[in-house]
């Protein structure tokens, strides 16, 4: 991403003399291009000096975290696991955000996701696996979309403030989850680590053949294409944008604020549930507390570091899955603490938003020197 | 009254002594946060300033082997992290919020990574006061031996009633959280009383860490916050911003959160974790009885940026 930022920026100098008009019509995408890159290279080096502080060389840390993300096969396969979740989660915080909405809730989606897609597996045992996982995609998706939906309603319909709401609905979730999980839900056999009942391995979704990566981040990819067409590419993307940029002009147009709010809320927070499914039925083979791992809360990282833009999701959630991954690596090697991924993840994001400042007011990109 | 009278008293009084032990950090944290959001900021990331603080005293008071110099430090800690966020916010166009959840991140981040050492030594505890030595009854003694922290954080709630209705300081703070250009026509800096405020709400918040780990449950480790922090942010909701009724809606909260081990112990398990989720359901009705599309919180700073 830096590589590819630091050549627009040569071809951004060369371009002028040839084209004046160069920068005005690219300088915005340039913009969206080198900031968050130069803010991810100056999170970085600020993690190096922290870690230098720490009596480690910073240069072995990027070569581990490097070589923990995508240095080998098996890293990549890592990563990309990783990866799939976050382009869920991340949805549920960047869909909305067309609207003007601040979702941070995509953890509560996930966890209550999760727990509808294992209900419908236990429901169904015995079925033919397609017709489960069919039923665990759909229930995941239902679950996770009516809890964010609850969010968008009530403020479109009571005027509660959406980003509190949606956090404090994701410890009503997790609190829901332990609930069921140690009661109702409980299987009986699992003695130290409350569970559900194994959804059955002939239900799990596996992997892509000839990986070790789950079929989890074709959902990811294909989710995250869809979005970025619902948003630029439909009419149905087009109100949402009207609405987020004016409500007062989208309202004398026309739209139907409260739909537009309520189906947006419901497609994100239906991403964040898929994300839960795909955990269960990719990974752990049931609802525990394992899955409340943080996915939703890095989820809103990866939105704000692509600029809530769904296709630009991919990557950086490739990145941030690497950043996660490699933290194995560097706890093996470097001896640091497992936490340093999350040190270094809330330095991203702190660099991130700092940088939004920095929009509009680089001086060589408005065309002027 | 002998021990075996006591039967079901043992519910009552396990929730009051757990009230006041599990309150002190609702407490201090939704007093902090009281401020920094009178002056029209909201600050997410007193959770991770909890953790911070938590970390930090223990640290400080193992190594000083003086509980009291934790406290201090944990309560710089939590100043220095306001400072942080305000600092951030006071930059053009950057979401409170999502500062908030960041330095949630990077405080629980950072306490995890710099407190992996402290997982095993052992530090010096905050004492207590012992107001039940007349009594006989053990379990009454024991809900009776007060940490002095939760007895300063019951002066600070009328203290700050009192500077934000009469002292000029309150005034300032209102102001800047009420409208930003009245402060500024004044000729004060918003900016400035923000970032005042908010490093007296972190101090607050990280002296509640340090009451983690230095008093109740009394050690280091990473599972000792279980999102109070965020707790303590949503109690300043639901208490409508003032700090008398932050007082009584943490010592609730805290009674709701002892109320779940206190029925364990006489036998009733179920219903615990929807107990611990009892203050954000508590909150999240009151927003919603409160709210109209036409009106928002009643008693909200004007500024802030969950009431536009």
């Amino acid at each position: 991403m830096t590589t590819e930022a630091a050549e627009s920026v040569e071809a951004a100098g060369v371009a002028p003399a040839a084209d004046p008009g160069f920068l005005q019509r690219y300088g915005a995408s340039i913009e969206y291009i080198l900031i968050p890159g130069a803010a991810l290279v100056g999170a970085l080096a600020v993690f190096g000096g922290f870690v230098a502080l720490y009596g480690k060389n910073p240069l072995d840390l990027y070569f581990y975290m490097y070589y923990g993300a995508f240095g080998t096969a098996f890293s990549w396969q890592n990563t990309l696991t990783r990866a799939a979740p976050l382009i869920l989660t991340a949805l549920c915080t960047a869909l909305p955000a067309q609207l003007g909405m601040v979702i941070i809730g995509g953890e509560g989606a996930l966890l209550i996701g999760a727990l509808s897609a294992t209900s419908a597996a236990l429901a169904l045992q015995g079925a033919a696996p397609i017709v489960v996982q069919i039923a665990m995609v759909i229930a995941g998706m239902i679950g996770g979309g009516l809890w964010i939906a609850l969010s968008g309603g009530l403020r479109q319909y009571r005027g509660v403030n959406e980003t509190i709401s949606s956090l404090l609905l994701v410890y009503i979730a997790l609190a829901v989850l332990n609930h069921l999980v140690e009661g109702p839900m409980r299987d009986p056999a699992s003695l130290n680590k409350p569970s559900t009942r194994e959804i059955g391995a002939a239900n799990m979704i596996g992997s892509i053949p000839g990986t070790d990566v789950h079929w989890g981040l074709v959902f990811g990819l294909v989710a995250a294409v869809a979005a970025y067409i619902l948003i630029y590419h439909t009419t149905f993307g087009f109100a949402a944008r009207v609405a987020g940029g004016n409500i007062r002009a989208a309202k004398i147009v026309g739209l139907s604020v409260g739909k537009l709010i309520m189906t947006v809320c419901f497609l994100a927070g239906g991403c964040a549930g898929l994300a839960g499914m795909i955990e269960v039925a990719a990974v752990q083979g049931r609802t525990n507390a394992n899955l409340a791992a943080g996915y939703g809360f890095t989820g809103i990282l990866v939105a704000f570091l692509a600029r809530q833009n769904p296709l630009a999701i991919i990557p950086v959630a490739i990145l941030l899955g690497g950043i996660s991954a490699s933290g194995g690596l560097l706890q093996r090697r470097l001896g640091l603490p497992d936490a340093s991924v999350l040190v270094l993840q809330g330095i991203i994001f702190v660099f991130v938003l700092a940088s939004d400042a920095l929009y509009g007011r680089i001086g060589f990109l408005k065309g002027k020197s | 009254m002998a021990d075996a009278s006591l039967g079901l008293w043992t519910v009552p009084l396990a929730v009051f002594g757990g009230a006041i032990r599990v309150s002190t950090p609702f407490l201090f944290v939704s007093l902090g946060e009281c401020i920094t959001e009178r002056s029209g900021r909201i600050n997410l990331g007193l959770e991770g300033t909890l953790v911070m603080g938590a970390m930090s005293a223990y640290g400080i008071s193992y190594l000083s082997g003086s509980p009291w110099l934790g406290v201090l430090a944990a309560g710089i800690t939590g100043a220095l992290f306001g400072a942080l966020h305000a600092g951030i916010c006071s930059l053009p166009r950057v979401n409170d919020i999502a500062v908030g959840i960041a330095l949630m991140l990077l405080g629980t981040g950072l306490a995890f990574f710099l407190g992996k050492p402290l997982i095993e030594p052992t530090a010096a505890r905050l004492p207590a006061i012992d107001f039940g030595w007349w009594s006989d009854v053990p379990q009454l003694r024991a809900a009776l031996r007060i940490n002095v922290l939760f007895l300063i954080g019951v002066a600070i709630a009328p203290l700050l009633y009192w500077a934000f209705k009469t002292t000029r300081w309150g005034l300032l703070i209102r102001t800047a959280g009420e409208s930003a250009d009245a402060a500024r026509a004044m000729g004060h800096s918003v900016l400035l009383i923000r970032l005042r405020a908010t490093m007296v709400g972190g101090f607050l918040a990280g002296i509640g860490g340090s009451f983690l780990s230095l008093f109740y449950p009394g050690s280091w480790n990473e599972g000792l916050s279980s999102g109070q922090g965020i707790t303590a942010v949503a109690l300043v909701i639901f208490a409508r911003w003032d700090p008398m009724l932050c007082l009584w809606a943490s010592l609730a909260f805290g009674g709701a959160a002892a109320l779940g081990p206190a029925l364990q112990s006489v036998g009733i398990t179920s219903g615990y974790h929807l107990f611990n989720a009892a203050p954000y359901i508590l909150t999240l009705a009151i927003m919603i009885i409160t709210c109209s599309p036409k009106r928002t919180l009643t008693g909200a700073p004007a500024e802030l940026s969950i009431t536009r």
